[in-house]
Protein backbone atom coordinates (compact mmCIF):
# COMPACT_ATOMS: atom_id res chain seq x y z
CA UNK A 1 0.00 0.00 0.00
CA UNK A 2 2.77 2.47 0.87
CA UNK A 3 4.29 2.04 -2.59
CA UNK A 4 0.95 2.17 -4.46
CA UNK A 5 0.23 4.72 -7.15
CA UNK A 6 -2.46 7.35 -6.58
CA UNK A 7 -4.58 5.57 -9.18
CA UNK A 8 -4.29 2.27 -7.30
CA UNK A 9 -5.13 3.92 -3.96
CA UNK A 10 -8.10 5.69 -5.51
CA UNK A 11 -9.36 2.39 -6.96
CA UNK A 12 -9.09 0.71 -3.55
CA UNK A 13 -11.07 3.56 -2.01
CA UNK A 14 -13.70 3.37 -4.75
CA UNK A 15 -14.01 -0.41 -4.34
CA UNK A 16 -14.36 0.04 -0.54
CA UNK A 17 -11.35 -2.21 0.04
CA UNK A 18 -10.13 0.50 2.37
CA UNK A 19 -11.69 3.69 3.74
CA UNK A 20 -9.96 7.05 3.73
CA UNK A 21 -9.99 6.96 7.55
CA UNK A 22 -8.10 3.64 7.45
CA UNK A 23 -5.72 4.79 4.72
CA UNK A 24 -4.98 8.06 6.51
CA UNK A 25 -4.52 6.14 9.76
CA UNK A 26 -1.95 3.84 8.14
CA UNK A 27 0.08 6.76 6.78
CA UNK A 28 -0.18 8.60 10.12
CA UNK A 29 1.26 5.50 11.82
CA UNK A 30 4.14 5.47 9.37
CA UNK A 31 4.76 9.20 9.95
CA UNK A 32 4.72 8.53 13.69
CA UNK A 33 7.29 5.76 13.32
CA UNK A 34 9.68 7.49 10.91
CA UNK A 35 9.45 11.16 11.77
CA UNK A 36 11.65 10.92 14.89
CA UNK A 37 14.45 9.78 12.54
CA UNK A 38 13.77 11.88 9.43
CA UNK A 39 12.20 15.08 10.85
CA UNK A 40 10.23 15.48 7.62
CA UNK A 41 7.12 16.94 9.27
CA UNK A 42 6.87 20.06 11.43
CA UNK A 43 3.20 19.57 12.30
CA UNK A 44 1.03 16.46 12.38
CA UNK A 45 -2.56 16.78 13.56
CA UNK A 46 -4.19 13.33 13.41
CA UNK A 47 -7.59 14.60 14.52
CA UNK A 48 -7.74 17.24 11.80
CA UNK A 49 -6.53 14.76 9.17
CA UNK A 50 -9.01 12.07 10.23
CA UNK A 51 -11.86 14.60 10.24
CA UNK A 52 -11.06 15.34 6.58
CA UNK A 53 -10.84 11.60 5.89
CA UNK A 54 -14.36 11.13 7.26
CA UNK A 55 -15.63 13.87 4.93
CA UNK A 56 -13.85 12.09 2.05
CA UNK A 57 -15.44 8.77 2.98
CA UNK A 58 -18.85 10.46 2.87
CA UNK A 59 -18.04 11.88 -0.57
CA UNK A 60 -17.05 8.41 -1.78
CA UNK A 61 -20.21 6.86 -0.28
CA UNK A 62 -22.40 9.41 -2.07
CA UNK A 63 -20.68 8.89 -5.41
CA UNK A 64 -19.04 12.33 -5.52
CA UNK A 65 -15.45 11.11 -5.45
CA UNK A 66 -12.71 12.44 -7.74
CA UNK A 67 -9.23 11.03 -8.33
CA UNK A 68 -7.82 12.59 -5.12
CA UNK A 69 -10.78 12.05 -2.81
CA UNK A 70 -9.62 10.36 0.36
CA UNK A 71 -5.91 10.48 -0.58
CA UNK A 72 -3.58 11.87 2.11
CA UNK A 73 -1.28 14.62 0.81
CA UNK A 74 1.54 16.20 2.84
CA UNK A 75 1.62 19.98 2.52
CA UNK A 76 4.80 22.02 2.53
CA UNK A 77 4.69 24.34 5.54
CA UNK A 78 4.81 27.35 3.20
CA UNK A 79 1.11 26.90 2.31
CA UNK A 80 -1.29 28.58 4.72
CA UNK A 81 -3.90 26.08 5.90
CA UNK A 82 -6.77 27.30 8.07
CA UNK A 83 -6.35 26.43 11.75
CA UNK A 84 -3.01 24.71 11.05
CA UNK A 85 0.28 25.95 12.41
CA UNK A 86 2.02 27.43 9.33
CA UNK A 87 5.65 28.26 10.11
CA UNK A 88 7.54 28.45 6.79
CA UNK A 89 10.37 26.79 8.72
CA UNK A 90 10.98 29.96 10.73
CA UNK A 91 11.02 31.02 14.36
CA UNK A 92 9.36 34.20 13.05
CA UNK A 93 6.18 32.22 12.30
CA UNK A 94 6.64 29.46 14.88
CA UNK A 95 3.39 30.55 16.58
CA UNK A 96 1.42 31.42 13.43
CA UNK A 97 -1.87 29.54 13.12
CA UNK A 98 -3.23 30.49 9.73
CA UNK A 99 -6.70 32.09 9.72
CA UNK A 100 -7.20 31.18 6.04
CA UNK A 101 -6.44 28.63 3.32
CA UNK A 102 -4.03 29.11 0.44
CA UNK A 103 -5.59 28.62 -3.00
CA UNK A 104 -3.68 25.35 -3.34
CA UNK A 105 -5.10 24.12 -0.02
CA UNK A 106 -8.61 25.15 -1.10
CA UNK A 107 -8.16 23.13 -4.29
CA UNK A 108 -7.03 20.01 -2.42
CA UNK A 109 -9.88 20.40 0.07
CA UNK A 110 -12.40 20.75 -2.75
CA UNK A 111 -10.95 17.60 -4.36
CA UNK A 112 -11.55 15.74 -1.09
CA UNK A 113 -7.85 15.16 -0.38
CA UNK A 114 -6.70 14.77 3.21
CA UNK A 115 -4.05 17.10 4.67
CA UNK A 116 -1.62 14.62 6.23
CA UNK A 117 0.51 17.29 7.89
CA UNK A 118 2.88 20.17 7.24
CA UNK A 119 6.35 19.34 6.00
CA UNK A 120 9.69 20.74 7.07
CA UNK A 121 11.57 23.14 4.81
CA UNK A 122 14.44 25.59 4.66
CA UNK A 123 13.50 28.80 6.45
CA UNK A 124 11.32 30.89 4.10
CA UNK A 125 12.38 28.43 1.35
CA UNK A 126 15.92 29.86 1.38
CA UNK A 127 18.26 26.93 1.16
CA UNK A 128 19.26 23.84 -0.81
CA UNK A 129 19.76 21.37 2.04
CA UNK A 130 16.95 21.90 4.55
CA UNK A 131 19.60 22.84 7.10
CA UNK A 132 18.30 26.39 7.55
CA UNK A 133 15.00 25.23 9.09
CA UNK A 134 14.32 26.55 12.60
CA UNK A 135 12.91 23.07 13.30
CA UNK A 136 16.14 21.26 12.52
CA UNK A 137 17.37 19.55 9.36
CA UNK A 138 15.50 16.78 7.54
CA UNK A 139 17.44 13.55 6.95
CA UNK A 140 17.59 11.86 3.57
CA UNK A 141 15.74 8.50 3.79
CA UNK A 142 18.35 6.87 1.51
CA UNK A 143 21.14 7.75 3.95
CA UNK A 144 20.44 9.67 7.13
CA UNK A 145 23.93 11.20 7.05
CA UNK A 146 22.86 13.04 3.87
CA UNK A 147 20.72 16.12 3.32
CA UNK A 148 17.40 15.68 1.48
CA UNK A 149 18.00 18.84 -0.56
CA UNK A 150 15.90 21.94 -0.25
CA UNK A 151 13.95 23.90 0.22
CA UNK A 152 11.10 21.35 -0.10
CA UNK A 153 13.24 18.75 1.72
CA UNK A 154 10.54 17.58 4.12
CA UNK A 155 8.10 16.90 1.29
CA UNK A 156 10.76 15.04 -0.71
CA UNK A 157 11.84 12.92 2.27
CA UNK A 158 8.20 12.19 3.19
CA UNK A 159 7.40 10.87 -0.30
CA UNK A 160 10.72 9.00 -0.62
CA UNK A 161 10.20 7.26 2.73
CA UNK A 162 6.59 6.54 1.71
CA UNK A 163 5.30 8.48 4.73
CA UNK A 164 2.91 10.20 2.29
CA UNK A 165 1.60 9.12 -1.13
CA UNK A 166 2.24 12.65 -2.43
CA UNK A 167 3.22 16.10 -1.28
CA UNK A 168 3.36 19.73 -2.38
CA UNK A 169 6.44 21.85 -2.84
CA UNK A 170 7.42 25.26 -4.10
CA UNK A 171 10.27 26.13 -6.41
CA UNK A 172 11.97 29.54 -6.58
CA UNK A 173 15.40 28.39 -7.75
CA UNK A 174 15.09 24.60 -7.76
CA UNK A 175 13.31 23.88 -4.49
CA UNK A 176 11.05 21.16 -5.94
CA UNK A 177 13.45 19.64 -8.48
CA UNK A 178 16.66 19.47 -6.43
CA UNK A 179 15.16 17.73 -3.35
CA UNK A 180 13.19 15.43 -5.68
CA UNK A 181 16.49 14.48 -7.33
CA UNK A 182 18.36 14.02 -4.06
CA UNK A 183 15.57 11.87 -2.57
CA UNK A 184 14.86 9.79 -5.69
CA UNK A 185 11.31 10.99 -6.36
CA UNK A 186 9.51 12.90 -9.12
CA UNK A 187 8.59 16.57 -8.94
CA UNK A 188 7.44 19.28 -11.33
CA UNK A 189 7.60 23.05 -11.21
CA UNK A 190 4.94 24.29 -13.63
CA UNK A 191 5.15 27.34 -15.90
CA UNK A 192 5.18 30.50 -13.79
CA UNK A 193 1.61 31.69 -13.22
CA UNK A 194 -0.22 28.35 -13.45
CA UNK A 195 -0.44 27.65 -9.70
CA UNK A 196 -1.79 30.52 -7.59
CA UNK A 197 0.59 32.03 -5.07
CA UNK A 198 -2.32 33.15 -2.85
CA UNK A 199 -1.56 31.93 0.67
CA UNK A 200 1.83 30.60 -0.37
CA UNK A 201 4.23 32.50 1.83
CA UNK A 202 6.22 34.81 -0.45
CA UNK A 203 9.98 34.57 -0.98
CA UNK A 204 10.74 35.99 -4.47
CA UNK A 205 7.40 36.68 -6.09
CA UNK A 206 8.52 36.82 -9.73
CA UNK A 207 10.08 33.33 -9.38
CA UNK A 208 8.00 31.45 -6.76
CA UNK A 209 5.85 28.65 -8.14
CA UNK A 210 4.07 25.77 -6.39
CA UNK A 211 4.00 22.24 -7.73
CA UNK A 212 3.51 18.59 -6.81
CA UNK A 213 6.04 15.99 -5.61
CA UNK A 214 5.24 12.28 -5.90
CA UNK A 215 6.55 8.86 -6.83
CA UNK A 216 5.79 9.02 -10.54
CA UNK A 217 4.89 11.29 -13.44
CA UNK A 218 1.47 9.66 -13.62
CA UNK A 219 0.81 10.74 -10.02
CA UNK A 220 2.14 14.24 -10.73
CA UNK A 221 -0.39 14.65 -13.56
CA UNK A 222 -3.27 13.88 -11.19
CA UNK A 223 -1.95 16.32 -8.59
CA UNK A 224 -1.27 19.04 -11.15
CA UNK A 225 -4.85 18.77 -12.37
CA UNK A 226 -5.94 19.75 -8.85
CA UNK A 227 -3.33 22.46 -8.26
CA UNK A 228 -3.46 24.47 -11.50
CA UNK A 229 -6.22 27.01 -11.89
CA UNK A 230 -6.91 30.69 -12.24
CA UNK A 231 -7.19 32.69 -9.03
CA UNK A 232 -8.03 36.38 -9.09
CA UNK A 233 -6.32 36.90 -5.73
CA UNK A 234 -2.89 36.33 -7.29
CA UNK A 235 -2.20 39.18 -9.73
CA UNK A 236 0.15 36.95 -11.76
CA UNK A 237 -2.24 33.99 -11.99
CA UNK A 238 -2.83 33.12 -15.64
CA UNK A 239 -6.31 32.81 -17.11
CA UNK A 240 -6.23 29.77 -19.37
CA UNK A 241 -8.54 26.98 -20.44
CA UNK A 242 -8.30 24.12 -17.91
CA UNK A 243 -6.08 21.34 -19.22
CA UNK A 244 -5.97 17.65 -18.38
CA UNK A 245 -2.29 17.04 -17.66
CA UNK A 246 -2.74 13.28 -17.96
CA UNK A 247 -4.06 13.48 -21.53
CA UNK A 248 -0.78 12.75 -23.29
CA UNK A 249 0.78 10.27 -20.83
CA UNK A 250 0.45 7.29 -23.18
CA UNK A 251 1.75 8.92 -26.36
CA UNK A 252 4.75 7.10 -27.83
CA UNK A 253 8.00 9.06 -27.91
CA UNK A 254 9.03 8.27 -31.48
CA UNK A 255 10.30 11.47 -33.09
CA UNK A 256 10.79 13.32 -29.79
CA UNK A 257 13.69 15.79 -30.10
CA UNK A 258 15.72 16.05 -26.90
CA UNK A 259 17.98 19.07 -26.57
CA UNK A 260 21.23 18.44 -24.70
CA UNK A 261 23.00 21.61 -23.54
CA UNK A 262 26.79 21.20 -23.41
CA UNK A 263 26.86 23.67 -20.50
CA UNK A 264 25.02 21.15 -18.30
CA UNK A 265 27.73 18.53 -18.78
CA UNK A 266 30.73 20.77 -18.18
CA UNK A 267 33.19 21.07 -15.32
CA UNK A 268 31.65 20.67 -11.88
CA UNK A 269 29.39 17.73 -12.73
CA UNK A 270 30.14 14.55 -10.74
CA UNK A 271 31.08 11.58 -12.90
CA UNK A 272 28.54 9.25 -11.30
CA UNK A 273 25.71 11.71 -11.91
CA UNK A 274 26.83 12.19 -15.51
CA UNK A 275 26.88 8.43 -16.06
CA UNK A 276 23.34 7.93 -14.76
CA UNK A 277 22.01 10.87 -16.76
CA UNK A 278 23.70 9.67 -19.96
CA UNK A 279 22.24 6.20 -19.40
CA UNK A 280 18.77 7.75 -19.11
CA UNK A 281 19.30 9.68 -22.34
CA UNK A 282 20.35 6.42 -24.07
CA UNK A 283 17.14 4.84 -22.79
CA UNK A 284 15.22 7.70 -24.41
CA UNK A 285 16.97 6.99 -27.71
CA UNK A 286 15.78 3.39 -27.42
CA UNK A 287 12.27 4.76 -26.95
CA UNK A 288 12.57 6.57 -30.28
CA UNK A 289 13.87 10.01 -29.31
CA UNK A 290 16.59 11.84 -31.21
CA UNK A 291 19.30 13.97 -29.65
CA UNK A 292 19.91 17.58 -30.65
CA UNK A 293 22.78 19.70 -29.39
CA UNK A 294 21.62 23.00 -27.93
CA UNK A 295 23.45 25.77 -26.15
CA UNK A 296 22.57 27.73 -23.03
CA UNK A 297 25.66 29.97 -22.92
CA UNK A 298 24.46 32.18 -20.05
CA UNK A 299 23.94 29.29 -17.62
CA UNK A 300 26.85 30.37 -15.40
CA UNK A 301 25.42 33.86 -15.06
CA UNK A 302 22.13 32.53 -13.74
CA UNK A 303 23.62 32.14 -10.25
CA UNK A 304 24.76 35.75 -9.75
CA UNK A 305 21.58 37.02 -11.45
CA UNK A 306 19.44 34.90 -9.13
CA UNK A 307 21.36 36.00 -6.04
CA UNK A 308 20.56 39.61 -6.90
CA UNK A 309 16.92 39.26 -7.94
CA UNK A 310 15.72 36.72 -5.35
CA UNK A 311 17.23 38.57 -2.34
CA UNK A 312 15.96 41.90 -3.70
CA UNK A 313 12.41 40.56 -3.88
CA UNK A 314 12.85 38.78 -0.54
CA UNK A 315 14.03 41.92 1.25
CA UNK A 316 10.81 43.58 0.16
CA UNK A 317 8.53 40.60 0.85
CA UNK A 318 9.99 39.90 4.29
CA UNK A 319 9.66 43.51 5.44
CA UNK A 320 6.15 42.50 6.57
CA UNK A 321 7.63 40.61 9.54
CA UNK A 322 7.85 43.44 12.01
CA UNK A 323 6.50 41.95 15.23
CA UNK A 324 3.30 43.99 15.05
CA UNK A 325 0.48 42.10 13.36
CA UNK A 326 1.50 38.45 13.65
CA UNK A 327 4.49 36.27 14.28
CA UNK A 328 7.36 36.67 16.68
CA UNK A 329 7.95 39.79 18.77
CA UNK A 330 11.11 40.23 20.84
CA UNK A 331 10.68 40.66 24.59
CA UNK A 332 13.49 43.23 24.68
CA UNK A 333 12.97 46.73 23.31
CA UNK A 334 12.84 50.31 24.45
CA UNK A 335 11.18 51.86 21.42
CA UNK A 336 9.55 50.99 18.11
CA UNK A 337 12.78 50.88 16.08
CA UNK A 338 14.35 48.51 18.60
CA UNK A 339 11.24 46.38 18.59
CA UNK A 340 11.54 45.94 14.81
CA UNK A 341 15.29 45.35 14.90
CA UNK A 342 15.30 42.87 17.77
CA UNK A 343 12.21 40.99 16.59
CA UNK A 344 13.81 40.52 13.18
CA UNK A 345 17.27 39.75 14.59
CA UNK A 346 15.84 37.05 16.89
CA UNK A 347 13.05 35.80 14.62
CA UNK A 348 15.06 35.21 11.42
CA UNK A 349 17.88 32.71 10.99
CA UNK A 350 21.32 33.54 9.59
CA UNK A 351 20.64 32.69 5.92
CA UNK A 352 17.41 34.67 5.80
CA UNK A 353 19.13 37.69 7.36
CA UNK A 354 21.98 37.43 4.86
CA UNK A 355 19.59 37.41 1.93
CA UNK A 356 17.55 40.32 3.29
CA UNK A 357 20.77 42.30 3.65
CA UNK A 358 22.00 41.40 0.16
CA UNK A 359 18.63 42.45 -1.24
CA UNK A 360 18.59 45.68 0.71
CA UNK A 361 22.07 46.52 -0.55
CA UNK A 362 21.42 45.84 -4.23
CA UNK A 363 18.28 47.96 -4.10
CA UNK A 364 19.89 50.81 -2.16
CA UNK A 365 20.59 54.22 -3.60
CA UNK A 366 23.53 54.28 -5.98
CA UNK A 367 23.68 50.50 -6.53
CA UNK A 368 20.36 49.86 -8.25
CA UNK A 369 21.60 50.14 -11.85
CA UNK A 370 24.80 48.17 -11.25
CA UNK A 371 23.06 45.23 -9.62
CA UNK A 372 19.30 45.03 -9.91
CA UNK A 373 18.98 46.54 -13.39
CA UNK A 374 21.97 44.60 -14.72
CA UNK A 375 20.50 41.36 -13.31
CA UNK A 376 17.15 42.04 -15.01
CA UNK A 377 18.90 42.59 -18.35
CA UNK A 378 20.82 39.35 -17.98
CA UNK A 379 17.59 37.61 -17.06
CA UNK A 380 16.36 38.44 -20.56
CA UNK A 381 19.49 36.91 -22.11
CA UNK A 382 19.00 33.75 -20.05
CA UNK A 383 15.37 33.47 -21.18
CA UNK A 384 16.45 34.07 -24.79
CA UNK A 385 18.90 31.14 -24.59
CA UNK A 386 15.98 28.83 -23.90
CA UNK A 387 13.77 30.39 -26.60
CA UNK A 388 16.53 29.72 -29.14
CA UNK A 389 16.96 26.15 -27.98
CA UNK A 390 13.25 25.32 -28.15
CA UNK A 391 13.26 26.16 -31.86
CA UNK A 392 15.34 22.99 -32.28
CA UNK A 393 13.95 20.60 -29.68
CA UNK A 394 10.82 19.58 -27.75
CA UNK A 395 12.39 19.18 -24.31
CA UNK A 396 15.80 19.87 -22.81
CA UNK A 397 17.47 17.27 -20.61
CA UNK A 398 20.38 17.30 -18.22
CA UNK A 399 21.24 16.65 -14.59
CA UNK A 400 19.08 18.27 -11.90
CA UNK A 401 21.96 18.67 -9.48
CA UNK A 402 25.74 18.49 -10.02
CA UNK A 403 26.14 15.77 -7.36
CA UNK A 404 24.08 13.31 -5.39
CA UNK A 405 22.99 14.34 -1.88
CA UNK A 406 25.87 15.78 0.12
CA UNK A 407 26.42 15.13 3.82
CA UNK A 408 24.72 17.21 6.51
CA UNK A 409 27.12 20.03 7.43
CA UNK A 410 29.35 19.35 4.41
CA UNK A 411 28.92 22.79 2.80
CA UNK A 412 29.91 24.41 6.09
CA UNK A 413 29.64 28.12 6.72
CA UNK A 414 30.25 29.32 3.18
CA UNK A 415 26.89 30.27 1.65
CA UNK A 416 28.42 30.57 -1.85
CA UNK A 417 29.30 26.85 -1.92
CA UNK A 418 25.65 26.06 -1.29
CA UNK A 419 24.47 28.51 -3.95
CA UNK A 420 26.60 26.84 -6.63
CA UNK A 421 24.71 23.56 -6.21
CA UNK A 422 21.69 25.21 -7.89
CA UNK A 423 23.54 25.78 -11.19
CA UNK A 424 21.21 23.64 -13.35
CA UNK A 425 17.87 24.65 -11.87
CA UNK A 426 17.94 28.43 -11.39
CA UNK A 427 17.82 29.51 -15.04
CA UNK A 428 14.47 27.74 -15.47
CA UNK A 429 12.90 29.94 -12.78
CA UNK A 430 14.43 33.09 -14.24
CA UNK A 431 12.86 32.23 -17.62
CA UNK A 432 9.56 31.15 -15.97
CA UNK A 433 9.66 27.78 -17.75
CA UNK A 434 8.36 24.45 -16.42
CA UNK A 435 10.97 22.02 -15.14
CA UNK A 436 10.84 18.60 -13.57
CA UNK A 437 13.09 15.95 -12.05
CA UNK A 438 12.69 12.18 -12.19
CA UNK A 439 14.89 9.48 -10.62
CA UNK A 440 17.24 7.76 -13.08
CA UNK A 441 19.60 5.72 -10.92
CA UNK A 442 22.09 5.97 -8.09
CA UNK A 443 25.53 7.48 -7.57
CA UNK A 444 28.66 5.75 -6.29
CA UNK A 445 27.53 6.35 -2.72
CA UNK A 446 24.12 4.72 -3.30
CA UNK A 447 22.29 8.04 -3.24
CA UNK A 448 19.73 8.87 -5.98
CA UNK A 449 20.40 10.76 -9.21
CA UNK A 450 17.77 12.97 -10.85
CA UNK A 451 17.26 13.75 -14.54
CA UNK A 452 15.99 17.24 -15.21
CA UNK A 453 13.45 17.70 -18.00
CA UNK A 454 12.88 21.30 -19.06
CA UNK A 455 9.95 22.12 -21.31
CA UNK A 456 8.73 25.15 -23.20
CA UNK A 457 6.01 27.32 -21.64
CA UNK A 458 2.79 25.39 -20.96
CA UNK A 459 4.24 22.06 -22.13
CA UNK A 460 3.62 20.25 -18.82
CA UNK A 461 1.48 17.56 -20.45
CA UNK A 462 4.29 16.82 -22.92
CA UNK A 463 6.91 16.72 -20.13
CA UNK A 464 4.79 14.35 -18.06
CA UNK A 465 4.35 12.18 -21.15
CA UNK A 466 8.13 12.12 -21.63
CA UNK A 467 8.69 11.21 -17.98
CA UNK A 468 5.90 8.61 -17.88
CA UNK A 469 7.17 6.71 -20.93
CA UNK A 470 10.61 6.43 -19.28
CA UNK A 471 9.00 5.26 -16.04
CA UNK A 472 7.06 2.60 -17.95
CA UNK A 473 10.35 1.28 -19.33
CA UNK A 474 12.36 1.48 -16.08
CA UNK A 475 11.75 0.96 -12.38
CA UNK A 476 13.91 3.63 -10.64
CA UNK A 477 10.78 5.51 -9.55
CA UNK A 478 9.38 2.54 -7.67
CA UNK A 479 12.57 1.84 -5.69
CA UNK A 480 12.18 2.49 -1.97
CA UNK A 481 14.85 3.30 0.60
CA UNK A 482 15.43 0.63 3.21
CA UNK A 483 14.19 2.48 6.26
CA UNK B 1 34.42 42.50 -3.81
CA UNK B 2 34.95 43.30 -0.17
CA UNK B 3 32.60 45.37 1.94
CA UNK B 4 33.45 47.22 5.14
CA UNK B 5 32.15 46.79 8.64
CA UNK B 6 30.39 50.13 8.43
CA UNK B 7 28.69 48.96 5.19
CA UNK B 8 27.37 45.92 7.06
CA UNK B 9 26.02 48.07 9.87
CA UNK B 10 24.37 50.45 7.42
CA UNK B 11 22.74 47.60 5.48
CA UNK B 12 21.59 45.95 8.72
CA UNK B 13 20.09 49.20 9.89
CA UNK B 14 18.27 49.71 6.55
CA UNK B 15 17.02 46.12 6.87
CA UNK B 16 15.84 46.75 10.46
CA UNK B 17 17.93 43.86 11.77
CA UNK B 18 19.99 44.34 14.94
CA UNK B 19 23.59 43.07 14.64
CA UNK B 20 26.20 42.84 17.39
CA UNK B 21 29.84 43.74 16.59
CA UNK B 22 30.80 40.05 16.57
CA UNK B 23 27.95 39.18 14.18
CA UNK B 24 28.82 42.12 11.95
CA UNK B 25 32.34 40.77 11.39
CA UNK B 26 31.11 37.27 10.44
CA UNK B 27 28.42 38.79 8.24
CA UNK B 28 31.02 41.00 6.53
CA UNK B 29 33.06 37.98 5.44
CA UNK B 30 29.99 36.11 4.14
CA UNK B 31 28.47 39.08 2.34
CA UNK B 32 31.84 39.81 0.71
CA UNK B 33 31.82 36.27 -0.68
CA UNK B 34 28.30 36.70 -2.02
CA UNK B 35 29.12 40.06 -3.60
CA UNK B 36 32.20 38.59 -5.27
CA UNK B 37 29.89 36.02 -6.87
CA UNK B 38 27.46 38.75 -7.92
CA UNK B 39 30.28 40.83 -9.42
CA UNK B 40 30.62 38.24 -12.22
CA UNK B 41 27.62 39.95 -13.82
CA UNK B 42 29.59 43.11 -14.48
CA UNK B 43 31.71 41.42 -17.16
CA UNK B 44 28.77 41.31 -19.58
CA UNK B 45 27.91 44.23 -21.83
CA UNK B 46 24.14 44.63 -21.61
CA UNK B 47 23.76 47.92 -23.48
CA UNK B 48 20.46 48.03 -25.34
CA UNK B 49 18.88 45.05 -23.59
CA UNK B 50 15.45 45.65 -22.07
CA UNK B 51 15.31 44.56 -18.43
CA UNK B 52 13.06 41.54 -17.79
CA UNK B 53 11.08 41.94 -14.59
CA UNK B 54 8.69 39.09 -15.12
CA UNK B 55 8.45 35.70 -16.80
CA UNK B 56 5.11 36.41 -18.45
CA UNK B 57 4.30 39.65 -20.21
CA UNK B 58 1.02 40.19 -18.44
CA UNK B 59 -1.04 43.29 -17.87
CA UNK B 60 -2.41 43.78 -14.38
CA UNK B 61 -6.10 43.00 -14.17
CA UNK B 62 -8.46 45.71 -12.99
CA UNK B 63 -11.34 44.97 -10.68
CA UNK B 64 -14.25 46.99 -9.38
CA UNK B 65 -13.66 48.85 -6.13
CA UNK B 66 -16.05 46.85 -3.99
CA UNK B 67 -15.81 45.05 -0.68
CA UNK B 68 -15.12 41.35 -1.26
CA UNK B 69 -14.17 40.18 2.23
CA UNK B 70 -16.20 39.96 5.42
CA UNK B 71 -14.85 41.65 8.55
CA UNK B 72 -12.44 39.05 9.91
CA UNK B 73 -10.38 41.22 12.22
CA UNK B 74 -10.95 39.00 15.24
CA UNK B 75 -9.65 35.92 13.45
CA UNK B 76 -6.72 37.84 12.01
CA UNK B 77 -5.79 39.52 15.28
CA UNK B 78 -5.83 36.27 17.25
CA UNK B 79 -2.17 35.74 16.40
CA UNK B 80 -1.04 39.30 17.01
CA UNK B 81 1.55 39.92 19.74
CA UNK B 82 -0.47 42.70 21.41
CA UNK B 83 -4.01 43.85 20.64
CA UNK B 84 -6.41 46.11 22.49
CA UNK B 85 -9.87 47.27 21.36
CA UNK B 86 -9.18 45.76 17.90
CA UNK B 87 -6.00 47.86 17.59
CA UNK B 88 -2.43 46.58 17.29
CA UNK B 89 -0.31 47.93 20.13
CA UNK B 90 3.24 49.15 19.55
CA UNK B 91 5.62 51.17 21.73
CA UNK B 92 4.77 54.85 21.93
CA UNK B 93 5.99 56.69 18.82
CA UNK B 94 4.96 60.29 19.57
CA UNK B 95 6.03 61.88 22.86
Amino acid sequence: MFNSSLKALSAQLADRKISSVELTGEFLKRVDALNPVLNAFITVDPEASLAQARIADAMIASGRAGPLTGIPVAQKDIFCAKDWLTTCGSKMLSNFVSPYDAHVIERFNAAGAVNLGKTNMDEFAMGSSNETSFFGPVKNPWDIKAVPGGSSGGSAAAVAARMAPAATGTDTGGSIRQPAALCGISGIKPTYGLVSRYGMIAFASSLDQGGPMAKSAEDLAILLNAMVGFDGRDSTSLERQPENYAKDLERPLAGLRIGIPAEYFAEGLSLDVEKAVQAAISEYQKLGATIVEVSLPNTRLSIPVYYVLAPAEASSNLSRYDGVRYGYRSANYKDLAEMYENSRAEGFGAEVKRRIMVGTYVLSHGYYDAYYMQAQKLRRLIAADFAGSFEKCDVIMGPTSPSTAFDLGEKGDDPVQMYLSDIYTIAVNLAGLPGMSIPVGFGDNGRPVGLQIIGNYFSEAKMLNVAHQYQKATDWHSRMPNI
Amino acid sequence: MSISLSDVKRIASLSRIAVSDAEAEATRAQLSGIFSLIEEMQAVDTAGITPMSHAQEIVLRMRSDTVTEADLHEAFQKGAPQVEAALYLVPKVIE
